[in-house]
């Protein structure tokens, strides 16, 4: 009872000091998985910046020897800049494609009560998330070489495009359904055709949606591997994805100081990319899901 | 769905015209994705390959190639590969790490902040040839940086261990969409019941497991149905391993390209995508369903 009675007396005005210690312990932790995080998505990374400036690259990350020889081999190489242009090629080819395909079906979507067209979009949501190209490698083969699609740029371009479509219409319906329609009743009152109100007034209104799809269906083309791998033939057509596992000496060995200087270049427009979008629109949360 | 305001034809369109905007996109999804999937199903029942007398003559067999998967060792390797990777790599690495990512920069000043999401992000950017030949450098049995840094020289990871490189390899390169997701889904989380869970006294895990997880229950199956639909078809880990050493990392995208491509198996190797198709779609009605019976909640 007595003892009771004398404990509050006892309690401290401040946290105790072990309190304060175990604080900063737990602080000064949880920095170190900061940092520890940090050097595991970094470390990877450092290659592809330090290398292409070292004059003799080895697979090891060091401070480069400083020397821009390994760009004059890459401006020299017959492959690596024909292989930059061959992917510009395809992927402006494949977001042009998606971008005007997408854009005229996700506006008639969005505007006209076509039959079936809630169950439609359902099942191109659907598809676009099952038929992966992994999955359908082996009839795209076969179909492209039935076609005679083998070993064209066009055929890489037609199947990404099939492929990206789904979720573009998907996307950009949203987009096409947030814009405000009182323009376009005013566009008609003036006597603009349907196609003159879609390119003078719906498109201009919806260039951010626009402008993501864009982006995205570059960036998706320019880094797709495999569809190029199986489709294309001759090392003059091949993409910058897959021209980076042709540069080996006879020996087998990889030719480093080509690879790194090309990897940059390759990487950096997808970065650029990036940071445009997210500067302008604000990319954050148009990676596919809209809750 | 009733008639709605969204659907007004403000422009004048017309049926007609409706449908032939939307024409050529069907067309090109109809050519390039439905009949490919469709085809499976047939090139699945019948005996095709790449050369030889079976290539200018496919028989159909049924589902022979179907009993041939049941039986064949590799596929079953494959199978039970591929679930090790999607468990291992994206409902384990990538839901966990992006989770205390985004729980941690909700601590940290904005700088920091900004400095640890790009890294992130980069590692989801760049082009899949890059960081396959990223992740081969530095695993590197020469001259790695791993071996460097851990002072064990010659000691070859990729053939020691491939299913953990390639796992780690995708834990790396695919964690910023789940930081991304999950940092997006802790601002909604109200920062007034987490105030007074403290006050009552509860502990983080507490805090975690009461406030923090009823409010993004949600958006960790979303995250969880995505990331594992991505990485179950994810074929770069083919330009890791390849599939080996000896069918080791051999995961299905690289088993169906080493015997459809590879050695010219096209009927078995469509037979092995229809069942990757079959899983891809369970996987996808069970996130749209979820989609589905959050937006009647809301």
């Amino acid at each position: 009872m007595t003892a009771t009675a004398a404990r509050p007396a006892a309690v401290p005005l401040g946290p105790p000091p072990s309190m304060v210690v175990k604080k900063f312990v737990s602080r000064v932790l949880f920095y170190v998985v900061i940092a520890l995080l940090l050097v595991f998505f970094m470390l990877p990374m450092l290659w592809i910046v330090l290398a292409p400036f070292d004059a003799s690259p080895s697979l090891t990350i060091k401070l480069p020897d400083f020397s821009t020889g390994n760009f004059s081999e890459l401006w020299h190489n017959p492959y690596a800049l024909r292989s930059l242009l061959n992917a510009l090629i395809i992927s402006l080819g494949t977001m042009a494609l998606v971008l005007v395909f997408g854009a005229l079906a996700s506006y008639a979507l969005s505007r006209v009560r076509v039959p079936g067209r809630d169950a439609l979009l359902y099942a191109l949501l659907l598809l676009s998330s099952i038929v992966s190209g992994t999955a359908a490698m082996v009839p795209i083969f076969l179909l492209m070489t039935n076609v005679h699609l083998i070993d064209s740029q066009l055929g890489v371009v037609l199947v990404m495009t099939g492929g990206l479509l789904p979720a573009a219409i998907f996307i950009l319906k949203d987009f096409m359904d947030a814009t405000p329609r009182s323009y376009e009743e005013s566009a008609k009152v003036f006597g603009a055709s349907p196609l003159q109100i879609l390119r003078h007034v719906v498109i201009p209104i919806a260039r951010p949606g626009l402008a993501t799809i864009a982006v995205w269906a570059l960036v998706n083309a320019w880094g797709n591997f495999l569809v190029p791998f199986i489709l294309l033939r001759s090392a003059d057509k091949y993409p910058a994805a897959v021209v980076m596992y042709t540069f080996y000496t006879e020996g087998g060995q990889p030719k480093l100081g080509l690879i790194s200087a090309f990897s940059l270049m390759y990487s950096i427009p997808v970065v650029i990319a990036y940071l445009v979008v997210s500067r302008r629109y604000g990319f954050r949360f148009h990676g596919g899901i809209k809750s | 769905m009733p008639r709605t305001a969204v659907a007004t034809d403000a422009a004048g369109l017309g049926r007609a015209r409706a449908g032939g905007f939307v024409a050529p996109a069907l067309v090109l999804v109809g050519l390039f994705l439905v009949f490919p999937a469709l085809w499976t199903i047939y090139l699945g029942l019948t005996d095709y390959r790449l050369t030889g007398l079976a290539a200018a003559a496919p028989k159909m067999v049924g589902l022979q190639n179907f009993r041939d998967a049941l039986a064949d060792r590799f596929f079953l390797n494959s199978l039970w590969l591929t679930l090790i990777y999607v468990a291992g790599s994206a409902i384990i690495g990538q839901t966990v790490l992006g989770f205390a990512l985004a729980w941690m920069m909700q601590k940290v000043r904005p700088s920091v902040r900004g400095v640890v999401e790009t890294v992130v992000l980069l590692a989801w950017l760049l082009p899949g040839s890059v960081v396959s030949f990223l992740w081969w450098a530095m695993l590197n049995r020469r001259d790695g940086t791993l071996n460097a840094l851990l002072d064990t020289p010659g000691y070859n990871w990729l053939i020691q261990h491939p299913m953990l490189s390639i796992i780690v390899f995708n834990t790396w390169r695919g964690t910023a969409f789940s930081m991304m997701l999950f940092s997006a889904a802790l601002q909604a989380v109200p920062p007034s019941q987490l105030e007074s869970a403290r006050m009552a006294g509860a502990n983080g895990a507490q805090q975690f497991r009461d406030v923090v997880f009823p409010h993004i229950r949600g958006h960790v199956l979303t995250n969880t149905l995505l990331i594992s639909l991505w990485t179950f078809n994810d074929f770069s880990p083919y330009l890791l391993t390849a599939g080996g050493p000896n069918h080791k990392s051999e995961i299905l995208p690289a088993f169906i390209y080493n015997r459809a491509i590879g050695t010219g198996e096209l009927g078995y190797g469509a037979a092995i995508s229809l069942i990757m198709l079959v899983i891809n779609l369970i996987i996808a009605l069970l996130y749209l369903t979820l989609l589905r019976t959050r937006k009647v909640k809301t």
